[in-house]
Order: structure tokens, then C-alpha cells, then sequence
């Protein structure tokens, strides 16, 4: 796993080259350091919506063209906006790579922001709001969000708020782009089947005439200290209740990001990279709320980020038990690892966890691409090379003073979700689509 | 189009490890020694919705959810320790046709994945506790679906697509009525009666040997019989919708409504299947969603997602149209939809439009193979569907030979843009 080069282009491009040729597939990222904690109120979710706009196409290659050209030539693409950064990827069949690097450096200089082409996108973007918000989930979210980061950028969704959606404007949109969309704001990462020296000279070629920008200093306001638990209410139709709390973590490069990354596997599961890929049912949580009938599921999140974000735990309440019943549940399980009460075993199977699930998520090149890529941004792609060595070295001990300091009730948002039942639909028959 | 080189390295017969155990399990294995870890995935050719009565609807699913509860050798916790311990992961579910299975770990772990797999095909033990666990959980997780406009347009759209007397009409997972009165007697004789090794595919993927696989799936399922086991049941034809039947499920307080609208498409081991899949590609997948996305997305800016979708598999499943939209906009998805569904009908897709798919559907089999899962549940498919282990080398022919005339009249075949279902859940406009 240790073969990644790094170059720092002329123009301030980063660019991460691992070959891999155990399929003739190639994956090409373009991330840019900007995400929605840089952005303003009038502004929330411009980093999205900037996003969308990136496949409006540019002269050289039209929308419609765009469109068809990756799946013509038998590759995928897709983009993302997080908190913390705007990426961009295509993975390819290994022969038609090439395309994917003409495109992306094409997309960094000259997309167009045509207004007929922004209005058309305002209303999909409020329609994917709205899709959102037909979850009850996206609402409590929103509201923990809002009350644990009351200066900081994370405290808005990534899709932004509906009052900015309906007023930003085509000139705010292009402005963004022009100003953070540049080599020097830019981690560019390409895995898979080719020949290094080769790639890097294709890139320089393709990347390194474009010039550097000036980067205004990013908007992030530090989020001052906590002083007391919050607690926020969201009462949706339905009938199904939520809790989740929400505690404070550190920024991903932190040393103490590590010991809570084996604390919430010993709680919840395992939640590094490729953790959703196994189950959880003999973690804590899962023990003494799932399997005691108090909750139809838990589920833990630990996200690496650039500033300090959040620890959550997610519990749906089951049928017949208060969501009082679930919180007094929940806290007791917590005070008993406050006080110490975690052991050796459990540490050691969060590692071995995340040894394995890591080794899944660095099959493929879309995924270690997009990894490198990741932690580039959150300080260095090393975080993800060093992972499983870092929590090598968490000791119990470690894990027991992380429960003590980051689980404390008076730097936490509880959140409940409260149905207020199915009105005329009560008797309606319930059922999933599946086959 | 992919060259011959790529072409070789596809999953083949030769390639592939084939072996009939003498009580109708088939092995498949496929030896990937670039990779750390170990897929294993199959599925039982009975044990389905299919088996059951409409009054039990959910013992299939709630039988297959109940097997990793608790075994002979294993209790609940012990059995996901096994498996937890070491970063492992196995599943089992039931869906209308059958019985699937699968997990993964590292290459060293098969031989666990093996034992799992065995101790809960065949020695569950259905603890009275845990089917109770199972049933809260599913009951908390189906009134939440409820307020789920997805799942309430998807439901109001398969129950008015096909009548009563069609298992398509029912969700495997079951209602609100009849949950309540599925015992774990009933999830035991249910097991006892439908699951046995006859028919069983197990496909096995990753950094193991193909003789390896064999052996152990021998020495754990080899002797594993059960005389009672059914033969496979053949899923009933449907007749095509002939008139157009609308349906609206209201949900108060949301901010979308959800629309699907459709009708009864081929199965997968239709004639008309390859044709199908072009056409549905052109109408709303390939690009930007196809002709649907670009209509309703990009140029009418009324959805996020807009769709269409070809069920295929075992039976006559739905060919349909999808779309996330505000509640004033519903009535204009709907018509922009019908009008391009009429536009095919009508008009032959154009020679560019067939020759990108034909680039799309061939030229995205090494993306498509490229990790342990894909190939696992490739190889699964050409098993399941007798699509035969060189599929895959044939299946760039297969797809050259078709011409926008098959598209034209695989879409007359199947769709009258003035008879097809549509169902709606969401608020009120």
C-alpha cells in the first residue's frame, strides 16, 4: 500500500499517482478544497449547486455530449460535495483514461454558468431538497446540525437552505467557481492500471499550463466552546420515533481521532473506512438496546473532518417502548464506559475489524482513489497509508480517557424525533419494495 | 468495444471451477489472488414468497431473517462473534423466487464463511425470543415506511399492475395483519419443508483455491438432504395492462411526491429481454437518465431523479417509469414521460443512439468485474437465468446484433402509451 507518489505541479496542483493493475480499469479524482463549511449565509449549499453546474458542459464538451461520452466509452462518473470539499471522478476502462483527463482539466477553466442553465437547476436542486425532506431523519439532522455549530459553516446542511437556494443567483454561482476552482486549490489522485511516468507526464501536459489563482483565506470560524448540554425537538407525521445524541470530535488529523475511532466500533460497529461492510450485532449498543427490544437499530458515525465535528449515535425507537425509555437506556450504557467499564477484548476486535474492513475498501481503484483523495484534504493521504498502524497504537487506557472527554453530557446535542402518528392514514398497510 | 485481450480475462468456463456435488449443489469458484479477501454468495432455488400463502405473507422473509438467530452449535451471539471477531459478514434473505445468501472476509476466513453458511442453512434453531425481536423490529420498520413515499407509490403501483391472484401483488416482507400471526412453529416447518440443497448455487470469489472451495463446500453441505424439498415453482405470466389505471396514495406533510408509472415487462430469460434492456436504456437510464432524464431533469428542472427501470428476473416483472417531483408537477412528469414512451413507439431511435448503447452495455463489463462482488454475483446470474459461464464472451455478439428496428418493437410489444398503471404518493397539490 506504500507505492503512492506525490507532485506538487508548478501551479500548485497536488497530484497522487498508485498504480494497480490488477484490472485494466483506471480511476481519475479531482477534488477541490472547498466544501459547505466555507460557505455564507445567503450562500448555504453553493458548493453543491456549483457542483451540479459542472455538468452543464463546456464548448469543448457540450452537455449533451458530456452526457453520453463516459457510458459511450464504458466508464462511470459521479461527483460529491461534502463539508469539507467539491470532488469529481471518473473510473474508466484502463485504455480511455485519457478522456477523463481532458475532461476534468477542461472543467476546471471553462464552464459557462449559461443562466437559462442555473434556473433550470435551481428548481432540481430545491426538488433533491424536497426529496430530502420527505425523510424525517433529514429534519432531526438539520436541527442537530444547527444547534451544536452555532458559528461555524458545519452547522448547515451540504444541500444548503431553502431561502438560498430560491435567491442565490448565476453571478454568485460562476464567482465561486472562478475563485475556488483552480490548480492551486486542487488534489488530483489517479489509481489503477498504467504506467506512472507516463501518467505524470499527461497530467503536466494537461494541467500544468493552467494558471494558479489568488485563494481568498477559506471562511471557517473556529465554533467556540460548548457550555452545557442542548437539546432539540423535531415533531414530523409518522410513527416511528428517533433519538440521536451527538457528541464532540476532533478534526481527523487529530491523535485523539483514532481512540474514539476504536471507541465507536466498541459502541456501535466499525465506521473507518470500508466499515458499513460489517454488522454490528455484537457491539454494545446493539446488546443492550436492540436485543432487549428497546430499538429496532443503532448505529454509530464517526466522520474525519476538517475541523471538529461530530460523534453521533442513532437510535429508532421501537414499537411500544418512549423515546425517555431509549435515552435512559442509552445514557446508562454511556456512563458505564465513562467510568472505565470497556476491556481489552473489545479494543483488540475493533482492531481486527478495522483491519479487515479496511483490506475491503482498498479492492478497488474507485475507492482508494477516492480515499487518497479524501485525506489528502483533512492533511495528508499518509492518514489513509497510516491508518490501521495509528490504531495499532490506542491502548485501552486511551480509549477509557477519549470516553471520559469526548462523552460528556455538557458538550452533547440530543436530538428527538417525535411522530405525531399517521392522522387519517393510521390504518394504512405497511410494506417495503423488494423482490 | 473491448478488445480481444480484455475479452480473454473475462470470468469464462475456463476460468471458472465448476463442481455437482451429488446432492444438486453446484460450486462454482473463481480464483482472484489479487485480492485480500473472500466473497462467497449463492442462493437456494426454493424458500421464496413464492412458497407461501397470501395470509402468511412474510413467512419467507421472516424465516430467512431468523437463521442467523440462533443454530445447534451457535446461539445469536456466539454465531455473529464468529463472524464479528474477524471483520467477517454473512447474510441470508429471502425474496419472491428463492433464497439468497452471501458474505465476505479475508481469504483466510473462507473456511468460517463455509461453516456459517452451513450451520444456518441447516441446523437453525428459531429461539422463540429472537423471533419476537425479529418481528418488533420489522413491524417499527414497516410503519415507518408508512410515510415513505417511495415505498407507498412502489406498493400502489405493484398492486394495481398485478392482481391478487399474482405473487408480484404482494411484498415479500409482509403487512401490518399478517406478521403478527406468523409463529416460530410455523418459520421452522416452513424451513424444514422448503430449504434443501437441490438447486443450491454456490459461488465463491477472491484469494482462495477453486479446489480449496470445493472440498470444504463437500466436507460441510455434502451430506445435507431433504426429501420434502419442493421443485422449482415457475412464477405465472401476467396479462398486460389494458387501460390506464391511476392511483393516489395522499401523504400529509411532505414536501415531494413520488410517481411510478409502468407496465408488465419481460423476465429475464425472455427473448425480448436484450432488446428490452437496450430500449429501457435509451428511455431512461443511459446518460443523464436517458430520453426521461433529459425531458423531466435537465430540460424541465422538475427532479432530482427520473427514471426508467426493467425489473427482469424469474417472472413477468415491471417495466417502469420513476420520478421524485413537487405535487404541482406531477401531471407534467407524467405527460413528458407518456411522450417519449409514445415517441419510441412511433419513431425509430436513432442509429447514434443505439450504436452509444451497444459502446455502453459492452464496453462496462471490466468496471462491472472488477471487485470480488461483481464477478460473485455475475457468475450468479449466468447461473441463475442458464445464461451458460461464457456469457460474458458472448455477450458483446449478442448485443451488436440488435437494431433500433428490436428496439421499436420490443417498446410496441410491451407499452401502449394510452394503457399502463400510474401510481402517486405524496401530499396533495
Amino acid at each position: 500500500m506504500s507505492n503512492v507518489t506525490k507532485h506538487v505541479l508548478d501551479n500548485g496542483m497536488t497530484v497522487l499517482l498508485k498504480e494497480v493493475h490488477a484490472a485494466p480499469v483506471v480511476s481519475w479524482w479531482v477534488l477541490y478544497r472547498i466544501g459547505s463549511r466555507n460557505e455564507r449565509t445567503g450562500q448555504t449549499g453553493i458548493s453543491h449547486w456549483v457542483e451540479h453546474m459542472m455538468f452543464k458542459g463546456t464548448e469543448q464538451f457540450p452537455r449533451q455530449e458530456l452526457e453520453k461520452m463516459i457510458d459511450r466509452q464504458g466508464g462511470s462518473w459521479n461527483a460529491q460535495t461534502s463539508f469539507d470539499y467539491t470532488a469529481y471522478f471518473e473510473t474508466m476502462p484502463a485504455d480511455r483514461i485519457d478522456l477523463a483527463l481532458r475532461l476534468e482539466a477542461d472543467r476546471m477553466q471553462n464552464v459557462a454558468f449559461v443562466p437559462e442553465e442555473v434556473a433550470s437547476e435551481r428548481t432540481v436542486i430545491i426538488s433533491e431538497r424536497e426529496g430530502s425532506e420527505n425523510s424525517p431523519m433529514f429534519w432531526l439532522a438539520e436541527e442537530i446540525n444547527a444547534a451544536a455549530f452555532r458559528v461555524h459553516g458545519y452547522h448547515h446542511e451540504i444541500i444548503g437552505d431553502m431561502a438560498d437556494l430560491k435567491t442565490m443567483t448565476r453571478d454568485d454561482l460562476y464567482n465561486h467557481y472562478h475563485t475556488y476552482y483552480a490548480p492551486n486549490n486542487a488534489v488530483a489522485v489517479v489509481v489503477g492500471a498504467f504506467n506512472s511516468d507516463e501518467m505524470l507526464a499527461r497530467i503536466k501536459e494537461l494541467y500544468g499550463s493552467i494558471p494558479a489563482r489568488e485563494l481568498p483565506h477559506p471562511f471557517a470560524r473556529p465554533e467556540p466552546e460548548q457550555n452545557g448540554e442542548r437539546r432539540v425537538k423535531v415533531e414530523r407525521p409518522g410513527s416511528t420515533a428517533f433519538l440521536e445524541m451527538a457528541f464532540r470530535s476532533p478534526a481527523g488529523n487529530h491523535a485523539d481521532y483514532f481512540k474514539l475511532d476504536v471507541l465507536i466500533s466498541v459502541l456501535t460497529g466499525p465506521s473507518g473506512p470500508g466499515g458499513g461492510n460489517i454488522d454490528n450485532k455484537t457491539s454494545r449498543l446493539y446488546r443492550a438496546l436492540v436485543e432487549t427490544g428497546i430499538a429496532a437499530s443503532v448505529d454509530g458515525s464517526l466522520y474525519p473532518t476538517v475541523d471538529p465535528f461530530l460523534m453521533s449515535l442513532t437510535v429508532t425507537v421501537s414499537e411500544g417502548y418512549t423515546l425517555e425509555e431509549a435515552e435512559a437506556a442509552l445514557e446508562a450504557q454511556l456512563e458505564r464506559v465513562r467510568q472505565g467499564d470497556i476491556t481489552e477484548a473489545e479494543v483488540a476486535k475493533a482492531k481486527k475489524q478495522a483491519r479487515a474492513s479496511f483490506a475491503y475498501s482498498t479492492e478497488g481503484v474507485t475507492g482508494q482513489a477516492f480515499w487518497l483523495a479524501f485525506c489528502e484534504n483533512i492533511g495528508s493521504y499518509t492518514w489513509f497509508e497510516d491508518y490501521i498502524d495509528r490504531l495499532d497504537t490506542v491502548t485501552l487506557a486511551d480509549v477509557v480517557e477519549a470516553a471520559k472527554a469526548y462523552l460528556r453530557p455538557q458538550s452533547r446535542v440530543v436530538g428527538w424525533l417525535i411522530p405525531t402518528g399517521m392522522g387519517e392514514d393510521d390504518e394504512m398497510e405497511g410494506d417495503e419494495d423488494v423482490e | 468495444m473491448l478488445n480481444n485481450t480484455v475479452l480473454r480475462s473475462m470470468p469464462n468456463p475456463e476460468t471458472i471451477t465448476r463442481a455437482e456435488l451429488p446432492n444438486g449443489i453446484t460450486v462454482l469458484a473463481y480464483e482472484n489472488p489479487d485480492a485480500k479477501s473472500v466473497v462467497l454468495s449463492g442462493g437456494l432455488d426454493c424458500g421464496g414468497a413464492i412458497n407461501e400463502r397470501p395470509e402468511h405473507n412474510g413467512l419467507a422473509v421472516m424465516t430467512a431473517g431468523a437463521l442467523m438467530r440462533g443454530t445447534q452449535n451457535h446461539d445469536f451471539q456466539s454465531l455473529a462473534a464468529s463472524l464479528e471477531d474477524v471483520g467477517a459478514d454473512f447474510g441470508v434473505s429471502a425474496g419472491i423466487h428463492g433464497v439468497s445468501f452471501g458474505g465476505k472476509a479475508l481469504g483466510e476466513d473462507l473456511a468460517l464463511l463455509v461453516d456459517v453458511m452451513a450451520e444456518v442453512l441447516c441446523r437453525p434453531t428459531f429461539p422463540t425470543d429472537h423471533i419476537e425481536l425479529l418481528r418488533r423490529e420489522a413491524l417499527t420498520w414497516m410503519k415507518y415506511g408508512l410515510q415513505d413515499t417511495r415505498r407507498q407509490a412502489s406498493k400502489a403501483f405493484r398492486e394495481a399492475l398485478y392482481d391478487a391472484s399474482h405473487p408480484y401483488h404482494y411484498s415479500p416482507r409482509g403487512t401490518l395483519e399478517t406478521l403478527p400471526g406468523l409463529s416460530a412453529a410455523m418459520l421452522q416447518a416452513f424451513h424444514a419443508q422448503q430449504y434443501g440443497p437441490q438447486g443450491m448455487t454456490v459461488v465463491v470469489v477472491g484469494n482462495v483455491r477453486a479446489a480449496e472451495v470445493v472440498a470444504l463446500i463437500q466436507a460441510k453441505l455434502g451430506d445435507w438432504a431433504n426429501p420434502t424439498q419442493p421443485v422449482w415453482s415457475a412464477v405465472p405470466s401476467a396479462p398486460q395492462v389494458d387501460e390506464l389505471r391511476r392511483s393516489f396514495v395522499p401523504i400529509p406533510g411532505k414536501s415531494q411526491s413520488d410517481v411510478i408509472l409502468g407496465v408488465v415487462g419481460p423476465s429475464r430469460k425472455s427473448e425480448d429481454f436484450q432488446a428490452a434492456r437496450m430500449a429501457n436504456s435509451i428511455l431512461g437510464e443511459f446518460g443523464m437518465m436517458g430520453r426521461v432524464g433529459e425531458n423531466v431533469r435537465v430540460k424541465g428542472g422538475m427532479a432530482y431523479y427520473a427514471y426508467s427501470k426493467l425489473e427482469g428476473g424469474h417472472g413477468p416483472g415491471g417495466w417502469s417509469i420513476a420520478a421524485g417531483v413537487n405535487p404541482v408537477n406531477v401531471d407534467h412528469a407524467i405527460e413528458l414521460s407518456v411522450k417519449e414512451v409514445r415517441r419510441m413507439t412511433e419513431e425509430f431511435v436513432t442509429e447514434e443512439e443505439i450504436s452509444d448503447n451497444k459502446s455502453y452495455f459492452t464496453g462496462r463489463m471490466p468496471l462491472q468485474l472488477e471487485s470480488n462482488e461483481g464477478v460473485a454475483g455475475t457468475i450468479l446470474s449466468m447461473m441463475e437465468y442458464d445464461l451458460g459461464l461464457d456469457y460474458l464472451v458472448r455477450m458483446p455478439d449478442i448485443i451488436n446484433r440488435l437494431t433500433r428496428e428490436d428496439v421499436m418493437e420490443v417498446i410496441r410489444r410491451y407499452w401502449r402509451p394510452d394503457a399502463y398503471v400510474v401510481s402517486v404518493a405524496g401530499p396533495q397539490a
